[in-house]
């Protein structure tokens, strides 16, 4: 590792992002407008028909009123939970290898955090009233439920896009300078405004390091708490399969599993295509390797629990739900789950799998496949069998949703393509911590 | 410490125990299965009482059909032997029902009669009560709903009709329990007597499998039939406290 960082010189870091901000090639081009149509034409025209029809459009039905839309939902506000909780632990426990990537996966949360919320407008059934869910004094007179999970929901989710909001602008300031300071024309009044007038005084590196360190603190609770609420959709309900405590730190330890192999997957293309090969090294994947057996080992635990509190309930509904999910009609789904998931990551207790790109890309995106899974298994498996009989339904996916799912997948990607053309996407002045000085500049400030 | 006293006094005058238990009605329907045929002329009554749209065949075959009450069938056995056994279902305006807790707007909530009511126009659409409600009876209006030609005229004009993204449910026939309470007011009587209003359902029903009324009124039918030894709430135990009570059918080759 140490000479691979050496490579990178000092003095080439801040050329090196600001090439990756200024000089756009055309497969970049490509891959913007291939990602732009998709959101177009698979997002926001099916939802547009949805509307204008009605949820009808997608295949939910009676019993199973909730489908892919929510599964996505819940899946997006996963995969925003390692970025910021990621980051934000690392940078308490003082992590080295964090600096080169913690802001690509900060802005993943931060778009996955924005597409999930456009996952609940498109889930609900008159999304031009949303903001009833909001507490605000209206004419109305009227106030949200206070005891719903899902105002909960509305709070945690605001909350913590706020956070993590500011905590990922905040970080970025001296990198903003850093580029208003090489650049020319209409980038460089849209860095002087994003810089806020930063001058790298020591009295504002403290204070950045100050408010930062604040703001991490801040941010390790929430992130808990965003996915603790999350699950308390379900399990406050009293739907068998879905009524259980474990539903808290399950979700937590998914949502850290998701999002961490979120990470690992954004960093390759990173590393592949903005070429970072010299920041985003084997010692990142190595690392991230780790964390993620150590999740997947935890994510099993939990499963096999769920289980466990099924069969020991002792009653029969339960038993009932436990031998749809093994064995019933979402049973291979529930498999294939178990195969990428549980199975197919204990590959990562070799350094040698852990260390290589592509093996590590195809696992990290396998993980989330079934991940995904989970979550649409979380909600189909259960709502399809509840407590009386005579309404038990299956529930299949319709075109429109599907073309939605694929759809917020390319919505994601647009933003965060957007997103490495305005924001730096490695942290210019953290990277530098790391190298060491040169001489010549003598203070410098060091965490 | 005055203060304190006095904001605790206050406190328990607010949170009295039992405050939900003082409803000024509690309306309760009794589902007698021994008298009930499954004939279904409730489902028909409460479709043209309530302006419940017909969503038609391809639709139904999705699973999206709306019957404030349904019959449920179940059978047991293979066909020689095959036994048919049905319950009427529809929402059991639970005292503690799940689905109030659950609604992020307070679209659906407990009224004063004990009633669990759904306001159409505060509904978002989650659709997260009916995952909530252990008896399915909350229906969803996939698409707007509408009725050809002559048949609007027939709409109920006591009833609203729903747009799509809201979702329903059986309300008790509440236009005809609160026009039976203003005419107990012009009466100068303080309450609604017992027969004096019927959801369209227990109307219709030919062989009075259903019968509702005031279960605080102890000398109400339905106060009566609820001390049957046959009396049961399905799903008894989710603890949902429904209003809905059922007598059990007796079997004479009871196995």
């Amino acid at each position: 590792m140490q000479t691979e960082v050496r490579q990178a010189r000092f003095a080439d870091v801040n050329d090196d992002v600001v090439r990756s901000l200024v000089v756009t090639g055309r497969n970049y081009y490509i891959a913007l407008g291939i990602a732009g149509f998709v959101t177009l034409t698979c997002f926001f025209f099916p939802w547009f028909y949805q509307l204008y029809y009605g949820i009808g459009a997608a295949g939910m039905n009676s019993p199973t009123v909730w489908g892919t839309y929510l599964a996505s939902f819940i899946f997006w506000i996963g995969l925003s939970h390692s970025g910021t909780l990621l980051s934000c632990v690392l940078h308490l426990t003082n992590s080295e290898w964090r600096k080169a990537m913690y802001r690509s996966a900060e802005a993943m949360t931060f778009f996955s955090l924005f597409v999930a919320i456009t996952m609940v407008m498109v889930h609900i059934g008159r999304p031009w009233f949303i903001h009833w869910a909001a507490p605000y004094p209206n004419q109305m007179g009227l106030w949200p439920n206070f005891r719903s999970p899902l105002m909960f929901d509305v709070m945690a989710i605001m909350t913590y896009l706020t956070g993590s909001g500011i905590f990922i602008y905040m970080g970025a300031i001296p990198d903003f300078a850093a580029v208003r300071d090489r650049t020319t024309g209409w980038r460089h009044h849209l860095y002087v405004l994003l810089s806020l007038g930063w001058r790298g005084t020591d009295k504002e590196w403290h204070r950045l390091g100050w408010a930062y360190t604040f703001l991490a603190v801040l941010i390790i609770p929430l992130a808990v708490s965003v996915h603790s609420i999350v699950s308390w959709d379900f399990a406050l309900s009293i739907v068998p399969g879905l009524h259980q405590t474990i539903f808290a730190p399950y979700f937590v330890v998914g949502a850290i599993y998701s999002g961490t192999a979120g990470i690992v997957t954004v960093m390759f293309v990173l590393r592949k295509y903005m070429n970072f090969e010299h920041y985003i090294t084997k010692l990142h994947f190595d690392n991230l390797g780790k964390l993620l057996l150590l999740l997947s080992l935890l994510w099993t635990y939990i499963n096999m629990l769920e289980l466990f509190t099924g069969w020991f309930s002792g009653t029969s509904t339960e038993y009932e739900q436990l031998k749809y999910k093994l064995t019933g009609f979402y049973a291979p789904l529930y498999w294939e789950m178990i195969l990428f998931c549980a199975v197919a990551p204990l590959l990562l207790i070799s350094r040698k799998f852990r260390t290589s790109f592509v093996p590590m890309l195809i696992l990290s995106i396998a993980i989330n496949i079934g991940m995904y899974t989970e979550r649409f298994l979380i909600v189909a498996t259960t709502l399809s069998r509840q407590y009386l009989p005579g309404s038990w339904r299956v529930y299949v996916p319709s075109l429109v949703e599907i073309s939605i799912l694929v759809g917020s997948l390319a919505l994601f990607v647009t933003l965060f393509l957007l997103f490495v053309k305005i924001f730096p996407s490695i942290s210019i002045y953290e990277i530098k911590e790391t190298m060491g000085v040169p001489k010549k500049h003598g203070e410098h400030h060091d965490t | 410490m005055n203060f304190i006293d006095r904001f605790m006094a206050s406190w328990r005058k607010y949170r009295k125990p039992g405050y939900y238990e003082e409803f000024d009605y509690a309306w309760t329907m009794t589902v007698d299965l021994d008298r009930c045929t499954g004939c279904g002329a409730c489902v028909t009554a409460c479709q043209a009482e309530n302006n419940i749209p017909i969503v038609g065949e391809k639709e139904l075959g999705r699973g999206r059909e709306m019957q404030w009450i349904r019959i449920e069938r179940y059978w047991e056995g293979e066909y020689p032997n095959a036994k048919l056994s049905f319950i009427p279902m529809l929402c059991q305006q639970c005292d503690a029902a799940p689905c109030e807790t659950v609604c992020p707007v307070s679209a659906t909530y407990h009224n004063q009669d004990g009633l669990n009511a759904q306001i159409y126009n505060r509904c978002i659409g989650t659709r997260s009560c009916a995952v909530y409600c252990p008896y399915e009876v909350r229906y969803f209006n996939y698409y707007d709903h509408h009725w050809d030609a002559p048949l609007e005229q027939q709409l109920n004009p006591d009833v609203t009709v729903r747009e799509k993204g809201v979702m329903e449910k059986c309300t008790f026939c509440v236009q005809r329990i609160r026009q039976a309470k203003d005419h107990a007011k012009d009466d100068g009587r303080r309450r609604v007597k017992d027969g004096e209003v019927q959801p369209a359902c227990v109307q219709t029903c030919p062989s009075e499998a259903l019968t509702f009324g005031d279960r605080k009124d102890a000398n109400s039918v339905v106060a009566k039939k609820m001390n049957d030894p046959r009396a049961y709430h399905v799903l008894e135990e989710t603890n949902t406290l429904p209003s809905v009570v059922y007598l059990k059918k007796v079997r004479a080759n009871a196995d």
